[in-house]
């Protein structure tokens, strides 16, 4: 079969999903999925449509972005649109067979939307929820709504076109093409990803490398997760695309191996292309180990060579002399999957959205304390009020936005005052933060800000490397102020020590790692200096979070005397009879905060000040 | 010795496989087995030094036996955020061991790792790669089961 005839049969495959006569069940099966519970309910389906004797195509795909509403199964039944519920538990995934599918009823509970599928697109008030209607799915459009480890539905919907057009032009023509599309690197510094193509395809040599660095070790990042367990096709003709550009002699993808679930789609989908026959560049799949800093390219290169990953000095750059000393491409998994886009759907969608500077769109992963967590996917140039609160829909139980963390422990925190700003590489980076690979945590008025820098503080020096002294030491040393600024042994010298200390880190570093270090301290100190006086002067933590400066306090007025928190409190802290209120023996109080865990009048509150 | 055998021979003993030898080691074993490390060092001809300045480097590789059930806290910003300092405290409490430990009895071991990704379900641990997510303080006494 030729590839024309390989894509008609796919689409044929592919859209009699939605459209054929057998009901079809999309469950959200990847790793966010399933941890909610997404094989219990498949397991459930499956037990039920064997027992009414129902057939049925049950479709495992990857996240739809929703992940706060997971486990998310979507129906379709005949030519009708089809329904996405969530959450769904055991007993409404019977009731969805029964109603929705032998019934022909829609179920009127937890309904995120309709959607349709066709040639021409995908469409339905899924995509018009308050969730959705300010994403613009463009990297993730296949993602929910593909079988990631069925090839077809990739070749069904436009899939694999782009590296064949790519394989008609010449090098010029695709460099070309992606310099008009203004795409910057997505994996957090923003290089221009032609110049980047163009140096290495340049330089004289006969051996060269592509790396897709799908090393993705920010806590509070899961976009290239999702990616590659949703559509780990679009990032592999991605990588046989630039592979195809610099003349790579072998392609290899740099994963965590805390990610089994993508590696083994990863495998498939290497497997299914060899079959077609596309598979033009051989494709070696390095698993990490566990390091942060081999994020970092010239440590992730030290890896893949069987080495300690630390970074050494640039230039030269990886372009010039990069894996074996031989030039290298090293790309982000966003990237390449960006690559695929652009060469698939044209530059000029592409480059329609986004800023000046700014071209497409991002991913990022909303999390923290916000309504609607989930994967999303955004034009640049969104605000982050827009996606906080449109997208997000705003901050849980009532509570008040203090905060948001961008970028990881090389980002920043900015206060709420500045949820105006447009989230592109250029306004992050001079307010402080950095894009960073699109981890966007949402803080509440229950986080201290000091304790958050303390957390990234502890994290980068955990992971720094030890090759060089000022972040080996610096962030040593600024994470032993902070340690005792949080358990109440701060002075007030301290806050110059640490501006000092951050200043020097950030300008002497070797690599990214150390130079971005010191900027969750320097943020929390700009935007957040008065968390800072209170823990150093008063010795209290104004958001009742740091242990040593707060307390657990029940609340006379509220408490039944139940002895719930009584009966939970591991260390006999709590006192009181029966049908009275109880008190907190503050000496024995651990601080673990079990009571406050089960105590169902709300009668146990955190109060700041040591007790 | 013959299932290191095995694993050794699946490669060809250049540099760039010490780490996947590794990795394939751990899987078979649990652990690092200071044997195997000797082993391996004759395979590819890199010291012994060397080789365990690569295997400390990174966090995956462990030098203890890992309990039956291994338990693997995320300590994410997410999971951060929403209270894993309390999950970990309780689970040593309730375990009697230190994280990086293994229980005396080789029932549970306790890790807790940088992120796994589920920071929407925050905050989350793993039993033998079986993921728990939107985990309390008051659920470890029932997940983890003690056989006394």
């Amino acid at each position: 079969m030729n590839f024309e005839e390989l894509v008609q049969e796919a689409k044929k495959e592919y859209y009699s999903i939605f459209q054929g006569e057998l009901p079809a069940i999309l469950i959200g099966s990847a790793t966010c999925g399933i941890s909610a519970g997404a094989n219990e309910i498949t397991k459930v389906i499956e037990d039920e449509i064997t027992r009414e004797n129902i057939e049925a195509r049950i479709i495992p795909v990857g996240c739809i972005g929703s992940c706060y509403a997971e486990p998310i199964i979507g129906i379709f039944k005949g030519k009708k649109e089809g329904v996405l519920y969530g959450p769904v538990n055991k007993n409404l995934a019977k009731k969805i067979i029964k109603e929705n599918i032998m019934e022909d009823k829609t179920v009127k509970e937890n309904i995120l939307g309709t959607i349709h599928v066709n040639e021409a697109g995908t469409g339905g008030s899924f995509f018009e929820s308050d969730f959705m209607r300010l994403q613009s799915r463009q990297i993730l459009r296949r993602c929910g709504l593909i079988n990631p480890e069925d090839i077809n539905h990739y070749l069904a919907t436009g899939g694999y076109t782009g590296l064949l057009k790519a394989l008609e032009m010449g090098a010029d023509e695709i460099i070309n093409t992606i310099k008009k599309s203004g795409l910057r690197g997505r994996g957090g510094a923003g290089f221009p990803t032609w110049l980047k193509w163009n140096l290495c395809r340049q330089s004289n040599s006969q051996e060269k490398y592509i790396i897709c660095n799908a090393d993705e070790g920010d806590p509070g990042a899961f976009m290239n997760r999702s990616l590659l367990e949703g559509d780990p096709h679009s990032v592999l003709e991605g990588i046989l695309i630039g592979a195809h550009t610099i003349k790579a002699k072998k392609a290899y993808i740099y994963c965590r191996a805390e990610y089994p679930a993508a590696l083994k789609k990863l495998k498939k989908a290497m497997k299914d292309l060899e079959k077609i026959g596309l598979l033009n560049t051989e494709i070696v799949i390095k698993k990490g180990a566990g390091a942060f800093v081999c994020g970092e390219e010239t440590a992730l290169m030290a890896s893949i060579e069987g080495r300690r990953g630390m970074p050494r000095t640039r230039p030269p750059f990886p372009t010039t002399k990069g894996l074996w000393g031989k030039p290298t491409v090293i790309n982000n998994v966003e990237t390449f999957a960006a690559i695929s886009l652009i060469f698939q759907e044209g530059v000029e969608q592409f480059s329609s959205m986004g800023t000046e500077s700014s071209k497409g769109t991002k991913t990022f992963s909303l999390v923290g304390d916000i309504k609607r967590t989930g994967l999303i996917e955004v034009p640049l140039g969104t605000t982050l009020k827009e996606v906080i609160f449109d997208i997000g829909g705003g901050i849980k139980n009532g509570e008040n936005l203090k905060a948001v963390q961008i970028g990881g422990p090389s980002g920043g925190c900015l206060p709420a005052s500045m949820i105006d700003t447009e989230i592109d590489y250029d306004s992050l980076t001079s307010a402080g933060a950095i894009m960073g690979s699109g981890g966007l945590v949402v803080l509440s008025d229950n986080s201290c800000m000091v304790e958050i820098a303390r957390y990234f503080l502890e994290f980068t020096q955990r992971e720094s490397c030890g090759k060089c002294v000022p972040c080996r030491l610096g962030t040593q040393q600024m994470l032993l102020i902070l340690n005792d600024i949080v358990q109440g042994n701060g002075n007030p010298e301290d806050i110059e020590t640490l501006h000092e200390v951050a200043e020097t880190v950030k300008a002497a570093s070797l690599c990214g790692l150390g130079q971005t270090a010191p900027n969750p301290v320097l943020t929390t100190l700009k935007y957040f200096m008065e968390e800072y006086v209170e823990h150093i002067m008063d010795k209290r933590c104004p958001a009742a979070y740091c242990r040593e400066l707060m307390h657990y306090f029940i609340d006379k007025e509220r408490c039944t005397g139940c002895m719930a928190c009584l009966k939970a409190c591991p260390n006999n802290a709590i006192v009181g009879v029966e049908n009275e209120p109880h008190f907190i023996d503050q000496v024995k109080c651990l601080k673990c905060g079990s009571c406050m865990d089960v105590c169902r009048e709300g009668a146990i509150l955190k109060v700041p000040g040591p007790g | 010795m013959q299932r290191l055998r095995k694993i050794l021979e699946s490669y060809q003993g250049k540099r760039e496989d010490i780490i996947p030898v590794l990795q394939d080691i751990q899987k078979e074993y649990g652990y690092l087995p200071e044997n195997a490390l000797k082993e391996l060092s004759k395979y590819t001809g890199v010291s012994e030094g060397q080789i365990y300045g690569i295997a400390t480097f990174y966090a995956q590789f462990r030098f203890k036996p890992k309990g039956g059930k291994h338990v693997i806290v995320c300590t994410g910003t997410a999971c951060h955020v929403k209270g894993s300092d309390q999950i970990i405290d309780t689970i040593q409490r309730h375990l009697k061991i230190k994280e990086g430990d293994t229980t005396p009895d080789h029932e549970y071991s306790l890790e807790a790792v940088g992120c796994i990704g589920c920071c929407s379900l925050a905050p989350c641990i793993m039993i033998n790669e079986k993921v728990i997510s939107k985990i309390k303080p008051r659920q470890i006494k029932r997940l983890l089961p003690q056989k006394s």
